[in-house]
């Protein structure tokens, strides 16, 4: 594992490895078996960067009410040592919070350095473990280790203390209507807070204790209806974290694929990088356009291909796997005489092209 | 998906064009049906921005909301959409015709019509839900007195929104899914959630094939989005200055030429999409399918002075019969789309529970004289070359004429045989041309239809103590009406 | 002392007991969890037998005609003195066993058969009932049943016994609709989640031992598909024996049915390859084997003594239908009589020796239903002496590249086990019971 860090550095082309936050780290576990995504992800390549070199910018602005309205939201919801979110953890889940004690742990005075950050949140994550001070610690650095380099979360959760035991609490600004939201946005911000519960975990552990103590029930902390107001909902992270640490533990495997590259591979900008990075196969589905900064070239190279992949995971599924368009084509015309272990798919193909000759007579 | 739309797919993608996955219009579309293009602020909720919509295209209508977070202009939004989309309601019903009156005696009424909803995508239904939940409630006197038309609004709009997950439904339609039940383009489902890149598969501009189409319409300077949400950089670059100019101006024409030239690229394609769907021939179980949307029509309308605002969610009653509606919907939707169109049915004939051919033998007149009295039982032989996937002694149907029944007694080396019990007539010779002659191509199925029949409830009040007992009378709180909407 | 700690039979009397003992307390309902084959319906004729005793009338609701003529056919063995009325729809034709017992009345209205003590039907046809009120109902498969059904029949009972398997295949609709999620009524729930959900005091019973599944197979399925209520084997490791009447002639198909036969599992591998759903060679493959063990005359030896396994103790599985029709027209004139069927029809069912065609074979990629733990549970827990999976190798790879996206709703209770986690502790065990074909 260790032995690939320099590989993985010289992939980067002497670029600083990119900040991980939960997000990038929960979208590890989107498309797990992309050899491509996997390689930048473990060297901490810039895919942004990457993909704006190749022609093809990932296209996911945010629009400035979003953030505004992200940013309104969660200022209101922290205001006054989180009087509003003390309140709701009271009366909204019935929780007794004896008298509240706020940290914020992003502000260390004279000192900007993430070393200096994370060492006073274990300090207070520590004294809290033993001596159940305080309650609410915002903004807590934590790290965690991707593909066996130790990188920094940047902190955009609460953790909240009761009885010993500690809890994530995110806020976000998606609204949560009648006691439901949008699932994908509730899904997202669930696998996002696994990353913080895992790495809490980590260093709890760390610390000698109990990795128990950090709750997989996180508290979503969301606005209620159509208004400001904010409600919490208790979300069970398990399935979540499950899948985090198992895709955290599969980019450690990344060694096996960097070692069959070509020793000079690397995905520094110049004209060799559309290249380089069709060197590293990928396994592009439209689902992709959702969570990889790749996906678009990804999607090209798919398409320039006539991959059946390109037209979705369950396209390619109904032709039994056949890869190529035009060779399912083929096969369905007839014109291409099947190997052995196409003839079942290509009968059926066969068969489908003549039902719909038929059905569409005159049209077709 | 099925291997028979995913060939498609592949045509597609191989000839530049898309291509057909059904032969007839498998949905309902109105003389004037009024075509809604919403948009909404990122970020929040049900923020309504921009609203175009109009009967006609020459004539679109644009409501919109020059500083969204002003709680007043919303409502005054609100206000705007009612007054169109109640006009419409009233003037697509129609007259009341008189129907055989039910078991108890009671009158029983249907409007001949019905108003239709066209929308670009799901997400505005998402979105009219969203804004039908905001303002159902909300309470025409007291503190937070709103205009009559607003809950109203909110009321229909949660009736159509409801409406659109009944499967087989054309109340309120979107033009993506109706398109995509028809065609089939070179790229994914996911992509074809774009209407203007679905739009140039189908229907691609001079010079450009069904891939460069879409290509260009991926680029939201050039199509910008079908809404409900607006492009990012649309929002950063254009409405944040117009909206800060009107809040600095109170003049909101900026604000409003920015969401139309938005607006205005999706509202085209939105009529030619409704073309092309009704250049395609209408499927036989259209009418009666938007018969059933009418009679859910005139059942809500004609009760909509005494109703309350739907509750926010469903009691448990009325879940369970809301899924039981929404299955047996499912369950006719899917075998009328069968019987009307072979390309459908050429599915069921993939999958071998259906199978077609040229009747090459059998025994026309054939009497089964087993019995007390003989009867009219034909066998006809039918050379197949599909892959059979029924067992003998499975009840069968004729796909051109679901009346005419049958069984299969045999499957051999040349084909199925299958004996026919009815739809013959009722002598002891065949009607004449009730039973298919030597030579004749036909299709016979396994499938039937509507063979799910209505089910029997409790009555709320007898909520059984294991879903928690009778749920309270549902009545319009103050609070609701108070509810803020910021 | 701990149930673990008692013999197999005690454990699971003990536990049959409490039930027994809870009707007579103030319950609306008892709930039973029985993992597979742990006398769910030994259970259900016990409490029948007791009830009746007590001189209480009672209701049975089952989810099919054949779970209905099944408990019909135990009770009547059992029981012959209990008089039980049949209650069916207009087109059902009373199976041999029925007709068989004399102790049973079949009818269509509820009031031919009112003074029976015992009325069993479907639950469908009990939700076609306006009226009528029983003190007791037995409600089982009580997982299978939607809570939707179970809000039609409800005004029906008084109080209840629920009897189900929680591992087994979730109630499913053809529609997709979420406006229900994270309600306790949610209609698309099972029966027992949402009563539990109105009613969370109710007591929870869990039997303790599969008598079905062997020594073999009873860890194997409690790790994977029970991982916190596990279960264990009523018999020990010598106490099953699959003997073969033909010696094997050292061809894959007898190297795996000989592995099954010593270790109760054979993984018969294929080549790795993305395949259609009906993947010609792995279906002949799994008539094959089902022909072959029956070729070789296979003896059941048990703790009831030996006994030759005909087709009729023979199952095949599978996860969609045309691949059921595919094995079927495969299996041909030499596997008349053996059952071959879907995961969702074979729940519930017990065979001596089963053959599965895994649900994951031959795939790129794998949908949730591919992975639903319940479809691999049915399959994996028919039997009670060997289970032949067969499938195409490169299933791991397959779960390694799983994306994991699934959206979460707000106040939906987390199912357990997931899938994907059940898959890969099946797997893991069949691993060392893995037969390469043509090798």
């Amino acid at each position: 594992m260790t032995e690939t860090a320099p590989d993985l550095d010289r992939l980067r082309g002497g670029a600083p490895p990119r900040n991980h936050d939960a997000r990038t780290i929960a979208a590890l576990t989107a498309n797990p078996g992309c050899a491509r995504r996997g390689v930048m992800d473990a060297a901490g390549v810039d895919k942004d960067a990457v993909a704006r070199q190749l022609g093809f910018p990932a296209p996911y602005g945010q629009s400035q009410f979003a953030i505004t309205r992200g940013n309104v939201f969660e200022q209101q919801v922290k205001a006054d040592g989180c009087a509003e979110l003390l309140t709701l953890l009271r009366d909204r889940l019935g929780l007794t919070v004896p008298e509240a004690r706020y940290d914020d742990l992003e502000e260390v005075a004279g000192s900007e350095s993430r070393e200096m950050r994370h060492a006073r949140t274990r300090r207070l994550l520590a004294r809290a473990l033993e001596t159940g001070e305080g309650t609410l610690f915002d903004h807590p650095l934590l790290r965690l280790e991707i593909g066996g380099r130790a990188v920094y979360l940047e902190p955009d959760v609460i953790a909240f203390q009761l009885a010993g035991r500690f809890h994530v609490v995110e806020i976000k600004s998606f609204a949560v209507i009648d006691g439901q939201a949008e699932p994908e946005q509730v899904a997202a911000a669930a696998r996002q807070s696994a990353v913080y519960v895992l790495a809490l975990r980590r260093l709890v552990a760390e610390l000698g204790h109990d990795p128990a103590r950090v709750a997989h029930e996180v508290f979503l902390v969301c606005p209620e209806n159509f208004t400001n107001r904010p409600t919490a909902t208790p979300v069970d992270v398990r399935p979540q974290l499950a899948v985090v640490e198992r895709q955290l533990a599969r980019l450690t495997r990344v060694d096996e694929i960097v070692a069959a590259l070509p020793a000079d591979l690397t995905f520094a900008p110049g004209a060799a990088l559309p290249e380089s990075v069709r060197a590293v196969q990928a396994r592009y589905a439209p689902e992709c356009m959702a969570s990889c900064e790749m996906a678009f070239f990804c999607r090209d190279e798919a398409r320039a291909c006539g991959a059946t992949g390109a037209l979705g995971r369950s396209v390619r599924d109904d032709l039994g796997g056949v890869d190529s368009i035009a060779m399912a084509l083929a096969l369905a015309e007839g014109t291409l005489e099947p190997a052995a272990e196409l003839a079942e798919t290509a009968a059926q193909l066969r068969t489908a092209t003549r039902l719909r000759r038929e059905a569409l007579g005159g049209l077709h | 998906m099925s291997v028979l739309s995913s060939l498609a797919r592949l045509e597609a993608a191989a000839t530049g064009r898309a291509q057909p996955v059904a032969t007839v219009r498998h949905c309902h579309l109105a003389g004037a049906p009024l075509v809604m293009i919403p948009l909404k602020l990122a970020g929040e909720a049900a923020a309504p921005l921009a609203v175009m919509l109009g009967r006609d295209r020459a004539e679109p209508a644009l409501l919109v909301v020059p500083q969204p977070r002003n709680r007043d202009l919303r409502f005054a939004f609100a206000a705007d959409l009612a007054k169109i989309v109640l006009e419409h309601i009233e003037a697509s019903r129609g007259a009341a015709e008189a129907l055989a009156p039910g078991k108890d005696g009671e009158e029983r009424f249907r409007y001949t019509d019905a108003p239709q909803i066209l929308l670009p995508n799901p997400g505005g239904v998402g979105f009219l839900a969203r804004l039908g939940r905001s303002t159902r409630f909300r309470s025409t006197e007291g503190p937070y007195a709103v205009e009559p038309g607003v809950p109203a609004l909110g009321r229909w709009l949660t009736w159509f929104a409801d409406r659109h997950d009944h499967p087989g439904s054309s109340l309120l339609l979107t033009v993506t899914e109706a398109l995509r039940l028809h065609w089939a383009t070179g790229q994914s489902s996911l992509e074809d959630g774009n209407l203007a890149a679905l739009m140039g598969w189908i229907d691609p501009p001079d010079g450009l094939d069904g891939a460069a189409a879409a290509a260009r319409a991926e680029d939201p300077v050039v199509c910008p989005p079908a809404g409900p949400a607006t492009d990012p950089t649309f929002d950063n670059e254009v409405l944040a200055p117009a909206i800060a100019s009107y809040d600095e101006t109170g003049h909101e024409q900026r604000v409003r030429t920015a969401l139309e030239g938005q607006l205005a690229p999706t509202w085209d394609l939105m009529w030619r999409a409704v073309d092309l769907l009704r250049a395609l021939p209408e499927g036989a179980s259209v009418a009666k399918r938007w018969e059933r949307d009418r009679d859910g029509f005139t059942w809500f309308h004609r009760n909509f002075d005494e109703g309350v605002p739907q509750p926010r969610r469903d009691t448990a009653v009325r879940a369970a019969r809301r899924l039981h509606d929404l299955e047996r919907a499912q369950d006719a939707y899917e075998a009328q789309r069968a019987f009307d169109d072979p390309l459908i049915m050429a599915e069921h004939r993939l999958n071998g529970q259906a199978f077609g051919g040229v009747v090459a033998g059998g025994d026309p007149a054939r009497l089964d004289e087993s019995g007390k009295r003989p009867k009219l039982r034909p066998h006809l032989l039918i050379a197949t070359a599909d892959p059979v996937r029924l067992d003998t002694g499975t009840a069968v149907c004729n796909a051109a004429r679901p009346g005419l029944k049958g069984k299969i007694v045999d499957i051999g080396p040349d084909g199925v045989t299958v004996e026919l019990t009815g739809g013959m007539g009722n002598r002891l010779t065949p009607a004449p041309g009730s039973v298919p002659e030597l030579g004749d191509r036909v299709v016979f199925t396994s499938l039937t239809g509507g063979s799910f029949g209505p089910a029997r409830f409790p009555d709320r009040e007898s909520t059984p103590w294991t879903h928690g007992g009778p749920p309270p009378e549902y009545v319009p709180a103050d609070e609701d009406a108070q509810e803020e909407w910021s | 002392m701990t149930l673990d700690a008692l013999p197999p039979a005690e454990a699971a009397g003990r536990v049959v007991d409490a039930v027994l003992a809870d009707l007579a307390r103030d319950h609306r309902g008892v709930i039973v969890d029985s993992p597979p084959g742990a006398g769910k319906s030994t259970l259900v004729v016990r409490a029948t037998a007791h009830l009746a005793a007590a001189g209480e009338r009672m209701m049975i609701v089952a989810q099919t005609n054949e779970q209905v003529d099944d408990l019909i056919e135990r009770i009547a063995a059992k029981h012959p003195d209990i008089e039980v009325g049949r209650l069916s729809a207009s087109g059902y034709v009373p199976s041999e066993r029925v007709l068989a017992a004399p102790s049973v009345k079949v009818a269509q209205k509820a009031d031919d058969v009112a003074e029976r003590p015992v009325v069993i039907a479907t639950a469908a046809k009990w939700a076609t009932l306006s009226e009528g009120s029983w003190p007791w109902a037995i409600v089982d498969e009580a997982y299978q049943m939607r809570s939707d059904m179970l809000l039609r029949i409800a005004g029906r009972f008084e109080r209840a016994l629920f009897v189900g398997d929680p591992g087994q295949l979730d109630p499913f609709s053809t529609v997709e609709v979420e406006r229900w999620a994270g309600l306790s009524w949610d209609p698309m729930r099972s029966a027992v989640s949402v009563l539990l959900a109105h009613n969370p005091d109710l007591p929870v019973h869990r039997l303790p031992v599969s008598w079905r599944l062997p020594a073999s197979a009873a860890p194997v399925v409690s790790r994977a598909f029970y991982p916190f209520t596990g279960f264990r084997a009523g018999t020990g490791p010598g106490d099953r024996r699959l003997e073969f009447g033909a010696r094997g002639m050292g061809t894959a198909h007898d190297r795996a049915l000989d592995e099954a036969a010593a270790s109760g599992w054979a993984l018969y591998e294929l080549p790795a390859r993305h395949t259609l759903r009906t993947d010609a060679e792995a279906v002949q493959a799994t008539a094959d084997l089902a022909v072959r063990l029956l070729q070789r005359g296979p003896v059941a030896h048990a703790e009831g003594g030996a006994a030759p396994v005909g087709p009729g103790r023979i199952a095949v599985g599978a996860a969609h239908r045309d691949q059921v029709a595919a094995i079927r027209d495969a299996l041909g004139p030499d596997g008349a009589g053996i059952t071959v069927d879907t995961a969702n029809r074979l729940q519930g069912r017990e065979y001596d020796v089963t053959v599965v065609l895994h649900p994951l074979s031959g795939r790129r990629d794998a949908t949730a239903f591919h992975l639903e733990a319940g479809r691999l549970c049915v399959l994996a827990s028919r039997h009670r002496h060997a289970c032949v999976m067969v499938a195409r190798a490169g299933i791991p790879e397959l779960l390694d590249a799983h994306p994991s996206t699934e959206p979460v709703r707000l106040g939906v209770p987390v199912k357990f086990p997931d899938g994907w986690e059940a898959n890969q502790s099946v797997l893991a065990h069949l691993a060392a019971h893995r037969v390469a074909a043509g090798s």
